[in-house]
């Protein structure tokens, strides 16, 4: 009765909070629908943003939670709260203002990681919470034992992929392409998943050395788990394990019925499993494939018959051969964005564009590290949106193409994909550079791209390599121009 | 079988908004030019950070040293996804903002 009443008192305060959860849960919603068009995204981040923010001023002013003496009892430690409220807001902030926009890729996984690991070290402590009458009628078979131990899993492995895809991405950490890794990893997951069951059919809750023993396997896995994956697939993974977290935030949300965290949790979770998918898609690979084949390596067979004769330019030929194009295409790759050479790539194309040139960018899907990753890079050196023509609709103006001038792309120019079926990208889209009447590979050495595997384009008759760092050999060429 | 049913009873609201946010999440975003997968990744990361709530109800309960500390670490942890997660997102898209506005 006494315990009624406290929850009387203290209604007002409860239904606010239900309230600002139900509204953060839709300003997510809507921002999710925003940010998938380019004209409404920013207000799209913005609006979750502000969910965001309600949702964690109203968990401080209005949360409670029933003690065993029947009271209810707000959020406490506010020092320790605000402490690293601030400390995370400032370091984050400024990471993120800081981030160059070509290592946005490790930036975002980065991040993802910090999720997971938030969502781990939650299950971490509230397992020892989980109710005692629960445990005396189920044991420890209940909802609650079950959304804590998949929390800690998810959340870890989560947690420890993302910090290697961050690695990776960074330049750190290399692959490791054995086989054998993925017995292991098969092995792995299955002793996880035996563990969440064995622990769930417990009658009393174990000791929590075995928590945390749990919790060390499940990181192990997570770098097990993405360590094979090729550097050049790394997208997909910090999308999958994008989802991975919210799965983990929810799983949270279910510990604590709490309905922004759900919402918002599932949300991304099946969001994000759409948009690996949609990734995997444009790169034409089944996600299976991407987990579990090993990409790259062993491409030997295949490219010996070629008459290997690489033929290079001169800048002033190269100069020359722009200038008097009709029509010129600029595929750009990861060493664009590596070089920092946007903006001089902007300065090339407004040049020949002075002289009469028609130029256009084709973007690959998948160029750079992350899918979009070259839109963004180029929009920031203020390159119209219109010249940005996309893989499908490039290949059919190619044959009407003057020149095509590649700089620091590989993988997605590489003709192996649609003439080699050994080739482990064979069936990926690719944009047919070879087929316009000259090609121009800039490029800093003969290295093999990301997927490192041998490029027949560099042989290929019509194609003419320029090499020396992009931003440098831009300059140059540009000065050539000008100097015409 | 009995143990089963007994458990989606229990937790029917919780199931029903799992189903239902797993058709809005796909519904929602099913239609995503490939320009904006980037942004859209990395605005559904900051989104997941809604765990942070979870982290602050944990370290507003914790009374020995070591919930403590690890919620005060998860609290930074989520403190920098969120934030971290919005301002990255929102440097991205000010990119496709600017173009915008020059046309």
């Amino acid at each position: 009765m006494e315990t009624l009443q406290k929850f009387v008192e203290y209604s007002q305060e409860f239904s606010i909070l239900e309230i600002s959860y139900f509204v953060a849960s839709v300003l997510f919603i809507v921002g999710l629908k925003k940010l998938s068009h380019p004209d409404t995204a920013r207000s799209g981040n913005l609006w979750a943003a502000f969910g965001m923010g309600m949702a964690i001023l109203f968990t401080i002013l209005f949360h409670k939670v029933k003690q065993n003496d029947g009271h209810y009892e707000g959020i406490g430690n506010l020092g320790w709260i605000f402490g690293g409220l601030i400390i995370g807001s400032v370091v984050g902030w400024v990471a993120a203002k800081k981030v160059k926009m070509t290592a946005m890729p490790q930036m975002v996984s980065l991040f993802n990681g910090m999720g997971g690991a938030c969502a781990a070290l939650i299950s971490l402590m509230e397992f020892p919470h989980v109710p005692q009458d629960l445990v005396a009628r189920y044991g420890m078979t209940n909802g609650y034992t079950l959304a804590v131990m998949l929390g800690l899993l998810i959340g870890s492995v989560s947690f420890a992929g993302s910090m290697i895809a961050f690695g990776k991405l960074n330049g750190n950490i290399g692959d490791i392409k054995a086989k054998w890794l993925r017995y292991v990893n098969m092995a792995l997951l299955a002793l996880l998943l035996f563990l969440v069951v064995f622990v769930l059919l417990q009658p009393e809750k174990p000791e929590m050395i075995a928590i945390y023993a749990f919790a060390i396997l499940a990181l192990v896995y997570g770098v097990s788990f993405v360590m094979p994956i090729g550097g050049a697939d790394m997208p997909v993974v910090i999308s999958l394990l994008n989802s991975f977290t919210g799965v983990a935030a929810a799983m949270g949300g279910f510990l604590y019925d709490n309905r922004a965290m759900l919402t918002g949790g599932i949300l991304v979770g099946s969001a994000g499993t759409i948009l690996t998918i949609l990734m995997c898609n444009a790169m034409n690979r089944s996600l299976l494939n991407v987990i579990i084949g090993a990409f790259g390596g062993s491409s030997a067979a295949g490219a010996q018959d070629v008459d290997k004769t690489v033929k290079e330019i001169t800048l002033s030929d190269a100069a020359i051969l722009l200038s008097y194009s009709q029509k010129v295409y600029i595929v750009p790759g990861y060493g664009l964005a590596v070089a920092q050479a946007q903006h001089l790539c902007h300065e090339l194309d407004k040049l020949l564009a002075d002289k009469g040139v028609e130029v256009k960018y084709g973007i690959h899907p998948v160029a750079g590290r992350m899918p979009g990753h070259m839109n963004v890079l180029l929009a920031e050196a203020d390159v119209p949106y219109e010249k940005l023509v996309e893989a499908e609709d490039a290949n059919q103006e190619m044959p009407n193409t003057d020149v095509v001038i590649v700089i620091g792309a590989n993988d997605v120019v590489n003709p192996a994909a649609e003439e080699d079926p050994s080739s482990p990208i064979y069936g990926m889209p690719v944009i047919r550079v070879w087929e316009a009447k000259n090609v121009i590979v800039m490029k800093r050495s003969m290295a093999k791209g990301y997927a490192a595997i041998e490029n027949n384009l560099f042989y290929h008759p019509k194609n003419r390599m320029l090499f020396g760092d992009a931003k440098a050999t831009l300059q140059q060429l540009i000065a050539e121009i000008k100097s015409l | 079988m009995d143990e089963v049913l007994k458990f989606i009873y229990e937790y029917k609201d919780a199931i029903f908004i799992i189903i239902l946010s797993v058709f809005l999440g796909v519904e929602v975003i099913s239609h995503v030019p490939a320009v904006l997968h980037t942004p859209l990744m990395s605005g559904a990361n900051a989104i997941h950070g809604v765990v942070i709530i979870g982290s602050i109800i944990v370290m507003g309960h914790a009374q020995e040293l070591l919930p403590k500390i690890l919620g005060f670490i998860a609290v930074i942890l989520g403190t920098l996804n969120v934030v971290g997660g919005f301002v990255v997102t929102d440097r991205m898209l000010e990119m496709f903002k600017k173009k915008k506005t020059k046309k």
